[in-house]
């Protein structure tokens, strides 16, 4: 819990990792890609601020007391959801797995969900290990990766009809919640891998899944902003949004603010760390502190302490039956609509006046 | 209105023209001015300015203002070699794919190049993408079984996202300055002050086929061409917004992604501009 100004806020690290990136876990003849990869994820760590970056090799591989002291003890996190992300092809173990984050979890009781996943062209032994996972991790979640490289093949959609099978199996074992992380790669290569139409589509055919867009679809925030407007089991995860703007760029990340609250808005919003990307200590600290700077963003929507307080825990406690103290929690109806409720009843209403 | 020309968000490097850089096709540049550096002939100065009318597609800037040119030189007199760099290894192959060919078109027209090689560095696709282009073999046989066709589609799609970031580029400055709204769908380009956006602007449009001239309505659908009605008018200009917002924070990750991958500047790097 976060404790400011006389209010608290429940924190759901929505979205966070425990991995394991350094070169005893890299697979002989695929270095460079693993390689390459973690040292990707480096690069946004750059964006945070200084005194919270770590050395490539410590971003490597941290410890198990090293997740409990950043993310529980100095991190304020409540409950934070293990997003497993596979990678097989690229480290031995797994870049990070539903066994090694329950591994660990298991030792701290009630501090953890955790997700699992799957990858449609691993036909039907995948599916078996989907419920496999589902039974023994009691998961109610998924995180999917667009972009894994499998067999050859350099990613999928999730419209394929392979994927579709794999929503309905996921749907009947008891997921409610599939987190979606699209990548630079898809199949077929000359489309563009970062498209969320897909998603439009699965959201529309799975209304009792919620889809929750990881990165708010970054680099396709317009795309997604509009697709979320349309359908009402789409939410928007802050991974990236936070971490990757709030300080480095930080008109940037009032803009996007903006735009997520008009389009999204504040009910449908995710607090994740991408912990160990980013450490949650300074993000909760300095969400809960930000407005937008200036009145050039006066068109933009406002965010108040009770949106905040949804994005930070709420919404996500909401998805997942999270369980949240009397004292964090608000009454009804607090806060303000976004784009989907605003744009249907004023038409004549516009954003583009004053700049 | 003399204010709009100062809110460009990527001006030229100082020593061009006031027109935007245009496209990376040979015939688009026959009128582009030479650099004033004092050399005569070919020297790598003139292959930087052709490459200067190379852009990301994805993020509609160009290669250089970006930090994407890494090393530009002649090797031998008319053997020019380029080196690329992007943010991260994984940047996505496709758009890396048409910013290696451009500017492996672009440097080629260059008069006096006889042989040109361009690098891309340290990316995941680096050989598929520097051996396809070499040997001109088009996006589909690089990529051999992991793609299906060319990337004119992928092009066409984000150039008519620079279309709508460009509408709300050129439009925000005339609302500030007290054009109501409504009118905007009354008018025409050639009833827009002359600006840096507004050039650019009407270059995107007409790289779509789409209408650029003085008579074309500023606010046209950039799928269709079609006028934009008075009542699709807010729901426009909230996409175009929301568009150019998308854009400018993708460039600004990528920017510091760079920063981070990288130590130096590359050639003709332009330092980030304030988003509004």
């Amino acid at each position: 819990m976060y404790q400011k100004d006389g209010e608290k806020y429940f924190v759901v690290d929505s979205h966070m990792h425990y991995w394991n990136a350094a070169p005893d876990n890299w697979v002989p003849g695929a270095e460079q890609y693993a390689k390459g990869w973690i040292e990707c994820f480096h690069a946004y760590q750059g964006l945070g601020p200084p005194a919270t970056h770590w050395t490539i090799e410590h971003f490597q591989k941290y410890s198990e007391d090293d997740l409990m002291k950043d993310v529980f003890e100095d991190g304020y996190v409540d409950v934070a959801v293990f997003q497993p992300t596979y990678l097989k092809e690229w480290y031995k173990e797994g870049f990070n797995t539903t066994e090694r984050n329950a591994l660990m979890g298991e030792k701290h009781p009630g501090k953890f969900v955790y997700n699992t996943r799957f990858d449609p062209r691993d036909g039907d032994e995948g599916l078996k290990t989907l419920a496999a996972n589902v039974d023994r991790f009691g998961s109610k979640g998924v995180k999917l990766y667009t972009a894994e490289w499998n067999n050859g093949s350099r990613g999928y959609k999730l419209s394929d009809p392979a994927a579709y099978r794999y929503l309905d199996k996921a749907q009947e074992l008891g997921i409610k919640n599939v987190h979606v992380h699209k990548g630079p790669t898809i199949w077929p290569l000359d489309k563009d891998a970062f498209d969320v139409s897909d998603i439009d589509h699965c959201a529309t055919d799975f209304p009792d899944l919620n889809f929750i867009v990881e990165h708010v679809g970054l680099p396709r925030i317009e795309d997604f902003c509009f697709m979320a407007t349309q359908e009402p089991n789409v939410y928007a995860g802050l991974s990236v949004v936070i971490g990757g703007l709030m300080h480095a760029r930080p008109k940037f990340f009032a803009k996007v603010m903006g735009e997520l609250l008009f389009w999204v808005g504040e009910d449908k919003m995710t607090f994740g760390s991408d912990y160990g990307i980013w450490e949650p200590r300074w993000q909760i600290e300095g969400f809960v502190d930000w407005d937008y700077p200036g009145d050039e963003f006066s068109d933009y929507p406002r965010l108040g302490t009770a949106g905040k307080k949804k994005i930070l825990g709420l919404n996500a406690a909401k998805l997942y039956g999270i369980e949240v103290p009397a004292e964090c929690q608000l009454p009804a109806e607090a806060g303000t609509p976004g784009a989907h409720e605003v744009l249907a009843g004023q038409p004549e209403e516009h954003a583009a006046s004053g700049a | 209105m003399t204010a709009v020309s100062s809110r460009g968000i990527t001006p030229g490097p100082p020593d061009r023209g006031a027109g935007p850089p245009g496209p990376p096709l040979p015939s688009a540049r026959a009128g582009q001015p030479a650099v004033a550096d004092g050399t005569r002939g070919l020297g790598p100065s003139l292959l930087l300015s052709a490459l200067e009318a190379v852009r990301d597609p994805e993020l509609d800037e160009p290669i250089t203002a970006l930090g994407f040119v890494a090393a530009c030189e002649l090797t031998e007199p008319g053997d020019a070699e380029v080196r690329l760099r992007l943010p991260t290894y994984f940047c996505a192959p496709n758009f890396a794919y048409l910013m290696v060919a451009d500017a492996y078109d672009a440097v080629s027209a260059v008069p006096g190049v006889r042989e040109t090689r361009v690098v891309l560095e340290e990316h995941f696709a680096s050989d598929a993408i520097n051996g396809g282009v070499a040997a001109r073999a088009g996006f589909a046989r690089s990529f051999d079984g992991e793609a299906v066709g060319e990337l004119d589609g992928l092009r066409a799609d984000f150039l008519r996202k620079a279309v709508m970031a460009g509408t709300d580029q050129v439009c925000r400055p005339l609302l500030a300055s007290g054009t109501a709204p409504a009118a905007l769908a009354g008018l025409t380009l050639g009833q827009v002050p002359p600006s840096r956006p507004l050039d650019r602007l009407k270059q995107r449009r007409a790289e779509l086929g789409l209408p650029a001239g003085d008579d074309a309505p500023l606010l046209i659908d950039p799928q269709t061409g079609q006028p934009v009605e008075p009542d699709g008018l807010p729901l426009h200009l909230r996409k175009a917004r929301l568009t150019r917002t998308s854009l400018e924070a993708n460039g600004s990750i990528c920017r510091g992604m760079l920063q981070h991958r990288y130590d130096s500047p590359g050639l003709h790097q332009l330092s980030e501009e304030d988003p509004e």
